[in-house]
Parts: structure tokens; sequence; C-alpha cells
């Protein structure tokens, strides 16, 4: 049984539940048979990648759709052999570089050079290129994307490169410059709330109204996000009532749990707790830079205008360096550390203030 | 056949590379019809490249007197740099054009060994002074090193003795965005000529000609919106014209919006809504408003780029604010670009202007 993200996943253009103008345009430029490099931006479970699957299906018709798993080796210079999962079809092939971690530029220059080499052998019946997804391009290191640029114009002839990214902040201008752009803007809470209410229909399951908009609220405008909480709702609960519990996912408890134990007391002994509780959210998986961003919002909470100003600009430094340093800990640490010492120092003042 | 046969051979030497190198091009031409219009409408002589007169000038004269010095191009982007070397190489060689010439930009390799082997090779072939047919033709070969600001500096040393020792055969031709990049010895060996940025109605002109070739309708204020966006670089301005002429095919004519949405500026509201956040310093609204831009999906870089400005030239601020705007500007903005939170960014940015106000 297929999950409902994937079982009522769009796959067609016209389809497509809400930014139907764009649909409309993807429509025009798969029509000319032919496009530049695309870069699809926006936040997860905004419906990048159902795009690019709609887009290819236009483009190729149903055989995209057949999907077969492959595992590809590839030797770095130092001699290690590092393997990368990929999806692909006949037509196209789906990878995430960023799976290699630093030998991420192997990966971009040897899979894209193995693909574009092929050329397809009967070029009269189908496109003459093939499309390569690669997906988290924001997150390959720099070296990777200069690489990539280059194998980008070489093999302009034979494939074309569609990139999934989640900030345009983080990639090169120069790939920027030589990818059209499509932004894919989230959802807005009444498109979520109006598509919960189709999976329900055609689940044939009845969902309050305003339930519907709670889990729509509590998705943070990532469409996946909702309807993974509707299928963890009727999982717990059927039939559904309104006031009926969401849950929440676990580590964003542990993490404001995290947060108050900071604000409660600032001292050595703590810090080492904290660390403590870091440790086991970092090796849980979760990215260092979410936590750190769940950590700053919770921190600033209770604090005033002048400390919240001082709390971010030690958070912006901290994972500045935390993003250029290896040890993600170290910076995590060294923020709390930080933290604890305006706080103490802040709060300390506000009392001899209040004394004299 | 051919394309079977160049596959994977590694070439020799420069020479039959380069020459490997055409047949590709060739191929890929013959397969696939619609060229990118900014290779399209690339000038084909220099006297249809526009603004520059100086070098327009100089170079006219070299051509005919058949001779061209060592030569250092430099300006910001877009403004005909690698146009105009490409087009005085076709007039001077006709359809030899393709053998004199060994192009190298920032996406080829341009170590150091590069310069060793490939630069040095190309140039110690000799050019002759006759083509096949008897005609006669100036007895060099031109190197393009497009992009030379992001050689190292290791290699721009090692090609200064080889520009001196081959002048007989062989021109440079340095072309780059920063002139102060290129160290010192290469600069005196070179001719410097510097590109102005485009005029906004030779911009426009330039537009409206290849809207009239490729039938697009245009909106009349799209025109200047496209300059706005662009800054004077043509080549980014064609781009864009032509991205949106794919995706409204046959939809009509292309309005300004249609721009925006695609060159991914971020609409001025935004930033005039991000000023008053911070005016009524209220903190969780600044949070909520920095959430909902990044729902949208607004690359932050854009924004800080375009707030920028924005601050720069607003009338209610005072010298002090600006200042320690931009200040904290010019920080996030350097650690965006080194991989650091979008977010926590922009809420720094946030946060300094909230207190900016408030002093």
């Amino acid at each position: 049984m297929a999950l409902w993200v994937d079982k009522y996943r769009p796959r067609e253009l016209s389809k497509l539940d809400y930014h139907k103008n764009q649909a409309e345009q993807l429509k025009n430029l798969s029509q000319q048979g032919d496009f530049p490099h695309l870069m699809f931006y926006g936040p997860s479970g905004a419906g990048k990648k159902t795009r690019i699957m709609c887009l290819l299906r236009e483009l190729y018709g149903t055989g995209v759709e057949r999907l077969r798993n492959e595992t590809m080796t590839f030797t770095t210079p130092s001699n290690r052999k590092i393997e990368i999962m990929t999806v692909s079809s006949n037509y196209h092939l789906e990878v995430n570089p960023s799976d290699a971690g630093i030998y991420d530029r192997v990966v971009v220059i040897d899979l894209i050079k193995q693909v574009a080499q092929t050329h397809q052998i009967d070029p009269s019946g189908q496109h003459d290129f093939k499309v390569i997804i690669l997906s988290e391009v924001d997150e390959l290191t720099k070296d990777a994307q200069h690489a990539l640029r280059r194998t980008m114009e070489k093999y302009v002839a034979t494939c074309r490169i569609i990139l999934s990214v989640n900030s345009t902040s983080r990639v090169i201008p120069a790939i920027r410059s030589r990818c059209l752009g499509i932004r894919v803007s989230a959802p807005k809470v009444d498109e979520i709330v109006t598509i919960l209410n189709n999976v329900c229909r055609r689940e044939s399951l009845t969902v309050p109204e305003e339930l519907a908009r709670r889990i729509a609220e509590k998705s943070e405008r990532n469409l996946r996000r909702a309807i993974l909480m509707l299928e963890a709702c009727k999982v717990q609960q059927y039939p559904f009532t309104a006031k009926q519990e969401i849950a929440d996912l676990d580590w964003q408890m542990y993490l404001k749990e995290t947060a108050n134990q900071i604000i409660l007391e600032q001292s050595p002994s703590r810090l080492e707790k904290v660390r403590e509780r870091l440790y086991e959210l970092l090796s849980q998986g979760i990215p260092p830079d979410i936590i750190f961003k769940g950590l700053v919002q919770d921190l600033v909470k209770n604090c005033d205008m002048s400390l919240k100003a001082k709390t971010l600009e030690f958070a912006c430094l901290y994972e500045h360096r935390m993003q250029n340093g290896s040890k993600h800990i170290f910076h995590l640490e060294a923020f709390v550390a930080q933290f604890m010492n305006i706080y103490k120092k802040f709060m300390s003042e506000t009392i001899m203030m209040d004394e004299f | 056949m051919q394309a079977f046969l160049k596959s994977d051979r590694p070439s020799l030497s420069a020479g039959t590379s380069l020459s490997s190198e055409d047949h590709t091009g060739q191929t890929a031409h013959r397969r696939k019809p619609p060229a990118p219009w900014v290779e399209k409408y690339r000038p084909r002589s220099i006297n249809e490249i526009v603004e520059q007169k100086e070098v327009v000038s100089v170079l006219q004269k070299c051509i005919d007197g058949a001779d061209l010095p060592n030569m250092l191009l430099y300006g910001p982007p877009g403004t005909g740099k690698t146009s105009i070397v490409l087009a005085a190489a076709r007039q001077i060689f006709g359809d030899l054009y393709k053998e004199r010439i060994l192009e190298l930009n920032a996406s080829d390799e341009r170590g150091i060994d590069v310069v060793r082997s490939k630069i040095k090779s190309f140039a110690q072939l000799t050019a002759s002074s006759i083509r096949p047919d008897g005609k006669p033709c100036p007895p060099f070969k031109i190197i393009i090193l497009d992009e030379a600001d992001s050689m190292t500096h290791a290699a721009q040393a090692a090609l200064r003795r080889t520009m001196e020792k081959e002048s007989r055969s062989t021109r440079f031709c340095l072309v780059c965005n920063y002139v102060s990049r290129i160290i010192e010895p290469i600069t005196s060996r070179c001719t410097k000529f510097r590109f102005k940025p485009l005029n906004e109605d030779k911009i426009i002109d330039r537009l409206q000609f290849i809207c009239q070739r490729e039938c697009v309708e245009m909106e009349t204020n799209a025109y200047g919106r496209i300059v706005e966006i662009s800054g004077g670089d043509l080549r980014r301005a064609i781009t864009l014209l032509q991205s949106c002429q794919m995706l409204k095919k046959g939809g009509g004519k292309i309005m300004e919006d249609d721009l925006l949405e695609i060159s991914g500026v971020v609409p001025q509201r935004y930033l005039v809504e991000f000023l008053s956040v911070c005016r009524s310093g209220n903190y969780s609204k600044l949070d909520e408003f920095v959430q909902d831009l990044s729902f949208e999906a607004y690359s932050i870089g854009q924004v800080l780029e375009q707030f920028n400005e924005f601050v720069l030239t607003h009338p209610d601020l005072s010298s002090d604010q600006k200042s320690v705007i931009c200040d904290k500007l010019g920080e996030c903005m350097f650690r965006l670009q080194e991989g650091g939170s979008e977010y926590l960014q922009i809420m720094d940015l946030g946060c300094t202007t909230i207190l900016a106000f408030k002093k």
C-alpha cells in the first residue's frame, strides 16, 4: 500500500493543483521539444520534484514512469570506491550527488560524462537528449559546482540537466546564469486545505474543516508534511474529530526542551547536559543547520530586543563557521555557551538595576 | 561515424583536439536547430559592436593593416568583449577562422600545466601567410583567454614568457572583468581596452531588432524593465528575452510581470515591507515576514542585493542609520555566500535595522 503522498501525486502538468499558470508555461516549454538547463527552486514540500516528473512525462510519455534502481560505483582519485544510488528510466536519470560527501565532484563529472557520451541509438523516435536530475545541488561543495558548470556546457548537445534546489543563495552565480530558473513557492494554507479535502474525498473519508486547517497551519506550508500528518491522524483515530491531537515531530519537542533547559540554568554542568542532547539530535540525523535555526527561534522568545539582536549576531557568526568547518558539535556548543554568557550577564544586570 | 571516431581518443596535440572540437560543434549544430539568441545575434563584424567607439576604431586600423597587438579587454559582463575579438578574428582570417583560434574560457582546465602544454604547443605552430586557395592571410594565430581573471597567478606567470617568445606567430587576447586580478607583467605586455556598460537606448534598440526578427511581441514598458534588470549587460537582457519567449510561446505579449518572475528579481513591495516591519520594531512580525519570504521561494541573496540599493537611495533614513545597516549587510552577504543559513542572516540584518531605527 502506497503512502498517500505518492498515491495522490499529480502525474500530469494539467492535473497540478496550484501554480496553474506556471504549469501552462512548462507545457509550452515542453512542446517546443527543446529547453535549456532548468533550475527548480523552492522550499521543501512545495512540489519541485512533482513538477519535474510531470514535465518529463509531458516530454517523453509514460515511459519515464518505469523506474529502476541502480547502484553506480565511482573510483575517487585516491582509489576509494563510492557507491551511489540512482533512479532511472530509459530517458532520464536521477541522482543526489551530495550523498557522496566530499567526493561529490567525482560523481558529478563521471556520472554526467557516462550518460552524456552515450547517444540515443535511434534519434528519430524520441528526443535526442536525455535528462539528468540532480537534487540538492545547494548542498554540493563549491568544487563540485564548478565542475558542474563545465560539464553543463560541454555536453549540452546530448543531455539536459534539471537541478532541484532549496535556496539559490548557495548555488554559485555561474550555474544560476546558465539555467532557466523556475520558482516553486510553497502552497498557501487555503490551497493545502483544499488538497487535503480532495485526498480525503478520494479515500472516501470525511475530514472536518477545522482539523484540515489545523494540519495545514502546523505543516508550515509543506504539502508533503501536511499529507503525511493527515495519514498519521487517520491511523491514530478515525472518524476524525475537530479537536483531535496532531502528533508533533518528536525531535522538534526534544529541541524545544533543550532550549528550555538553556534558559532555566546557565552553568558549565548544564552545558554538559545540553551537549549530550545536541549529540543525540545529531546522531539521529537531524541536519545541524535545522538544529541551529530551531534553537535560535526558541531561545529568542524570552529575550528583549537588544538581547535578541545580540543572540542573532552570535548565531550568524557560529553558524557560518559551522558551515565552513567540519565538526558541527563544536560550533553548536560554542553558540550555546555564548548565549548562556550573554543571557546570564543580562539577567544579573537587570537584577542589579532592580536592587538600586 | 565522425562522432564515433572522435569519441574518447586522447588528443595527441592541441591542434588535433581543436579540430575534433569543431566537429562536435558542427554535429551538435546540425542536430538541434534552435540556437540561443545570444549566439545567433552575436555581431559578425566589428562595426556592429555598439557603444565601444575607441576600441572599434583601433581594431579597425589593426585589421586594415592586418596585424594585431596583444590585447587585454576588460569591463563588466555582457558589453561585447568576447564578441569583438571573435568578430575581428573572423574578419582577419575569413574561413580559416576555426584553425587559427584557440579559445579557452574559465570552464576549461586552465591550470599551470595547461598553459605549459596546450597553450605552448598551439603557440609554437607556425601559421602560413597564404591560404590554401592562394590568397594572402596574416601569418599569426590568436589565443583567446576568456575570463582571464580567474586564472591562478602561477598560470599567469607561466604565460608571460610564452607571450614574448611566440610573438612572431601568435597573438594573445585576454578578456576579463577585473583588470586588477591580472598580474602586472601581463598587463604591461598588452594593449589595454576598457569597455563601458551599455547605454539604455542601445540595449533597447538591439532588443527591438531581435523582437522584430523573431516576431516576439512585448509590452513597451517591458523594454525599460529588461534594461533595469540586466543593468547594462546585453547578454543577460537577450537571454532573459529568450527565456520569456520560450515560456510564453504563443501566449500573447510579454508583460513586465513575466520578466520579474523569470529573472528571479524580488518585487519592490517586499523591500518596502521589510523596512516598515523593521521600523515597527516588532520581532515576531519580522520573524513572520521572513518565513513568508522564504515560503515564496525568493532568494535571500537577491533580497540583500536589492535591499542594498534600496537603502542607499531611501530618502527617510539618516546617514548614520544607512551606514549601520550597510555595514551589517556586507557581513551578512559575505556569510551567505560562504554557505551561511538564509534565515539567520536575514534575521540578523533585521535586528540590526530595528536597533538602528530605535537609536
